[in-house]
């Protein structure tokens, strides 16, 4: 019996999860209102910019900052000398951090082109461009490493003063040999499984590294309240992480700091990072006065973080029959200058995808991150698991092809199932090593795959087909996973207070940056409490007003927050009733609530919500209701993803059109079924953009030139003319709110190797030994090369 | 400079620079902040108002040229931005919504010029107006639904 038919019952039976009920600030975000940070922003606030290195590689010998002081309306300069001297890391993540504290608010050494060199505030935009120009900096400038390949044992070593570094957690970081960290995972014998496996499947891929692109920049600003205290308005995913790591930068204690998100305008994992709340704050605590920095586009693309760049390569040894018996992995991730998300990253590659796979006899996997002179990575939605993914399921799809078997038969065959062990979710989970072996509680994968066939009409298409004289068509699929939340690591607390007039507040840390958590949290308390989710306000991410929570980010905020909240409720219904039936005089059991009032079972007694509101505010019977919840994940909770592609490509100009697109979801209970489905539609597009579009370059010096909306192509309204479908199978996971898991993150994950072998299956041309984007001219070349019998790296079908 | 800017239809004073952009003098020196700023090199379309009915991008056009025209920004339509806006949250597809009050004016723009337009009209209409959280779907659902095109 699956999961979903036990439960099945239970989730009828409530009233708010479930529904597609519109995001609850929708209305004021479409008409305009100003509600995003910039919109915020004091009038009179210092503007802020950054004297930037047009270095990838120097240290600074001499700053000279007198000119720039003397502009009319400048109100001060900083460099390195001027500020705190404390090391830390920008990544948001909970405490303590595996990033290491490789960064300094402003240091003598700038480590890529843009780094910062010195802080700049003035009256105005225009006389703080002035004094940036009037800065004159004499630099010491050192060869760059640009090429991760060359990373190690480079005879530049881009952190060569680390003595004060500090690793909260062991990553295996080697400054000596620009080594950023190290991930290990493994079980059972790899070399005498491969040895032993009748087929070999090898295969390499490079994806780029994306750029987050969300609509709104990263902005900050900064005040000082009544009590002298910093409050920091930022658009962030992570307020309770800004308010440690800007506190340890810029040396105040969090006590006297205070973060408010308001609307966000997008993260995608961008705004897991601290970027421009550091430098406001510092300025404001040294001048008290109101401070802003509003990232231009072409800072959100340099001085926050994108995703990683990495080439992963995969060995896969099977059987004839396509029974994979081990996989082994390993990857080369390029960090850029600092350390921010860097084991976190890499580990997933195999962490969250391997887990598929879990009849696997032996897993290996060796990921290698290195620092380079360029922009800095970090988190990005997929976080890892997308480039794993990639790796992982075009070996998958190449077996199947050297098998002349059907992808999908591969899949079913190997994947996961419920019920099922997995070993790789004991050694990927704090402390669970040595524990008996995790199952899997909830997965749809195979029901997921039938479906998803049958939508895009597979066994039809799975041959492909030449429509024009050059033009060819083919299907392409993969599996993928993501988590929801980190086991053992994420946290998150919740509290709701029932008010006069009936209400309920539900205050959560959690940070809504656009993905609708304020309303499915909403959703959640309302049948945890028993109410109308009418009934209930939602105040979120001020970290003077709000619970701790870890914030948005590892698909973490419907399955853990949602935990927390959905305990708070349920712990307020308690108390209610409890403080009814002291009002009513009667035993607790002799008190039913419908939702709107109490009574007793006899009918004697009986009070309205909006009654007793009244009565527990004022003198008589003055009470605080309230509820609290909090929670930490003990295991994992992985929601699933099936993508098909159907493909037509151009040989003639490379073209790769995506006609149709087929993605089935398990993100268990969805607690909001519509807005559940636009996250799916965003995540496969802008995979669409990473596997077609999205290009990454820089020139000889290690300056990114595609630092713009112009040079860097996102997918357009004019682009997206694919027929895409999204579909649920629904699985209840016992460990999730309602059942409930993540869908932020898992939707991306699909896209690039659905596309990949569609274009194999079209065309038979190979695309993985080209760094992503599949750009024309790269689908182009190397239909020219398969043309020309040149394509080396392709699957080699066996004699049938 | 000096210029008189007028406004949904209300004529500002307003003591610019003769290099202001219109983005900025309207956020700025009017506080309307329903005009957001993404790019500032024309190329995502949140910035989109109504000059003389017209779709254009504020982060490119210059504050002095629009003196004795006819500025619309989405604060003076809001029966109008509810209208077109209510059907893009039906949707699930205002998200982050950063995106939404330029897309709004844009659809605006496309309604002035052509009240039933077809799928691919309003598709290629919109295509300046960028958006990176729901992949357009959610939006074209809703605006079909709007200019009640039929498939």
């Amino acid at each position: 019996m699956k999961s979903s038919d036990v439960y099945r019952e239970e989730i009828e039976k409530f009233e708010s999860v479930r529904k597609s009920i519109n995001k609850i600030d929708g209305m004021s975000l479409v008409t305009g209102k100003p509600l995003y940070t910039d919109d915020l922003a004091p009038k009179d606030c210092l503007v802020v910019k950054i004297v930037r290195s047009p270095h990838a590689f120097a240290k600074i010998k001499d700053i000279n900052t007198t000119i720039a002081m003397k502009i009319p309306g400048v109100e001060c300069v900083l460099t390195w000398k001027d500020v705190p001297r404390v090391i830390f890391t920008r990544a948001g993540q909970s405490f303590p951090e595996p990033s290491t504290y490789d960064k300094y608010l402003l240091d003598e050494y700038v480590r890529y082109i843009g780094d910062e060199v010195a802080i700049v505030a003035a009256i105005d935009e225009e006389t703080a461009l002035k004094a940036v120009k009037a800065v004159k900096v004499d630099y010491e400038v050192f060869e760059p490493v640009l090429d991760p390949e060359t990373a190690v044992g480079h005879k530049s070593i881009i952190h060569p003063d680390s003595e004060g570094y500090i690793n909260r957690v062991p990553n295996g970081v080697d400054c000596s040999q620009n080594i950023a960290a190290k991930a290990h995972y493994e079980y059972g014998d790899i070399d005498e499984v491969l040895a032993n496996s009748e087929v070999i499947i090898e295969d390499e891929i490079q994806m780029q590294a994306q750029q987050q692109c969300m609509m709104e920049n990263y902005k900050t600003f900064t005040y000082l309240d009544m009590h002298g205290r910093l409050v920091i308005v930022s658009s962030t995913q992570i307020p309770f992480h800004i308010r440690r790591t800007v506190g340890r930068a810029i040396d105040m204690p969090a006590s006297k700091i205070r973060v408010i998100k308001p609307r966000i305008g997008g993260g995608f994992g961008g705004k897991q990072t601290g970027a421009s709340e550091y430098y406001p704050a510092i300025v404001t605590k040294i001048t008290g006065k109101p401070a802003r920095l509003s990232y231009t586009r072409v800072e959100s693309f340099n001085n926050a973080t994108s995703r990683h760049n990495m080439k992963v390569g995969v060995t896969i040894g099977a059987t004839k029959e396509g029974i994979v018996k081990g996989v082994k992995l390993w990857a080369l991730s390029d960090q850029g200058a600092y350390g921010e998300h860097t084991t976190t990253t890499v580990g997933p590659v195999c962490s969250k995808v391997m887990t598929m796979y879990n009849k696997c006899e032996a897993v290996h996997f060796d990921g290698l991150v290195v620092y380079t002179n360029k922009p800095t990575a970090g988190a990005f939605r997929g976080f890892g698991v997308t480039q794993g993914t990639y790796a992982v399921e075009a070996g998958m799809n190449k077996l199947a092809h050297t098998l002349n078997m059907d992808p999908t038969e591969i899949r079913d065959l190997n994947m996961c199932r419920e019920g099922e062990d997995c070993l790789l979710f004991n050694l990927t989970t704090l402390g669970e090593a040595d524990k008996p072996v995790h199952k899997i509680l909830s997965c749809g994968l195979h029901d997921m795959v039938k479906k998803g066939k049958e939508l895009i009409n597979w066994d039809e298409k799975i041959s492909g087909k030449q429509v024009a004289p050059n033009k060819y068509r083919g299907v392409g699929m993969c599996i993928a996973q993501q988590g929801s939340g980190i086991p053992k690591v994420d946290s998150a607390s919740a509290e709701i207070r029932f008010q006069d007039d009936g209400f309920f507040t539900l205050l959560t840390g959690a940070a809504d940056i656009g993905t609708g958590s304020d309303t499915i949290l909403k959703q959640v308390a309302a049948d945890a409490i028993g109410v109308s989710e009418d009934r209930i306000e939602v105040f979120s991410g001020d970290t003077d007003l709000t619970p701790f929570d870890v914030g948005a980010y590892a698909s973490s905020t419907t399955y853990v927050t949602g935990n927390a909240i959905k305990m708070a409720g349920e712990n307020l219904r308690k108390e209610l009733i409890s403080n009814v039936s002291e009002f009513f005089n009667v035993d607790a059991s002799e008190v039913d609530f419908d939702g709107d009032s109490f009574f007793t079972q006899d009918g004697s007694q009986t009070i309205t919500l909006e009654e007793f509101g009244v009565k527990t505010t004022y003198a008589g019977f003055n009470r605080i209701i309230t509820g609290t919840g909090h929670f930490v994940p003990q295991r994992a909770a992985p929601p699933y993803m099936a993508g098909f592609a159907e493909v037509e490509v151009d040989t003639e100009t490379g073209q790769v059109d995506v006609l149709n697109f087929v993605g089935m979801f398990d993100c268990g209970t969805p607690i909001n079924p519509k807005l559940a489905k636009i996250q799916a539609e965003g995540g496969i597009v802008q995979g669409f953009g990473l596997a077609l579009c999205e290009a990454v370059h820089y020139d000889s010096r290690g300056r990114q030139i595609s630092e713009n909306l112009m040079e860097y192509k996102i997918p357009s309204r004019d682009d997206m003319r694919t027929n895409i479908i999204v579909d649920f199978v629904e699985t209840y996971d016992p460990t999730g709110p309602y059942g409930a898991k993540s869908i932020g993150e898992v939707v991306i994950n699909c896209s690039v190797p659905a596309i990949h072998d569609a274009i194999y299956n079209a065309t038979g041309v190979w695309m993985s030994d080209v760094e992503l984007p599949m750009t024309p001219e790269k689908v182009l070349m190397k239909w020219m090369q398969k043309e020309n019998g040149e394509q080396t790296n392709g699957p080699v079908p066996l004699n049938k | 400079m000096l210029v008189t800017l007028n406004v949904n239809g209300r004529k500002h004073s307003v003591d610019i620079k003769p290099h202001s952009y219109l983005l900025d003098v309207l956020r700025d020196d009017l506080g309307l902040m329903g005009v957001k700023k993404g790019c500032e090199t024309g190329n995502c379309g949140v910035c989109t108002i109504l000059v003389d009915d017209a779709p254009i991008l504020s982060c490119g056009y210059l504050a002095a040229r629009a003196e004795g025209h006819k500025i619309t920004t989405i604060e003076g339509v809001e029966e109008k931005a509810r209208a077109i806006g209510s059907f893009i949250v039906d949707e699930g597809a205002d998200q982050c919504g950063y995106c939404t009050p330029g897309l709004v004016m844009a659809t605006m723009g496309l309604e002035m010029e052509n009240p039933t337009p077809t799928e691919d009209e309003i598709r290629h209409y919109l295509t300046n107006n960028l958006c990176r959280c729901t992949g357009y779907a959610g939006h074209m659902r809703g605006l079909k639904k709007y200019f009640k095109v039929v498939d």
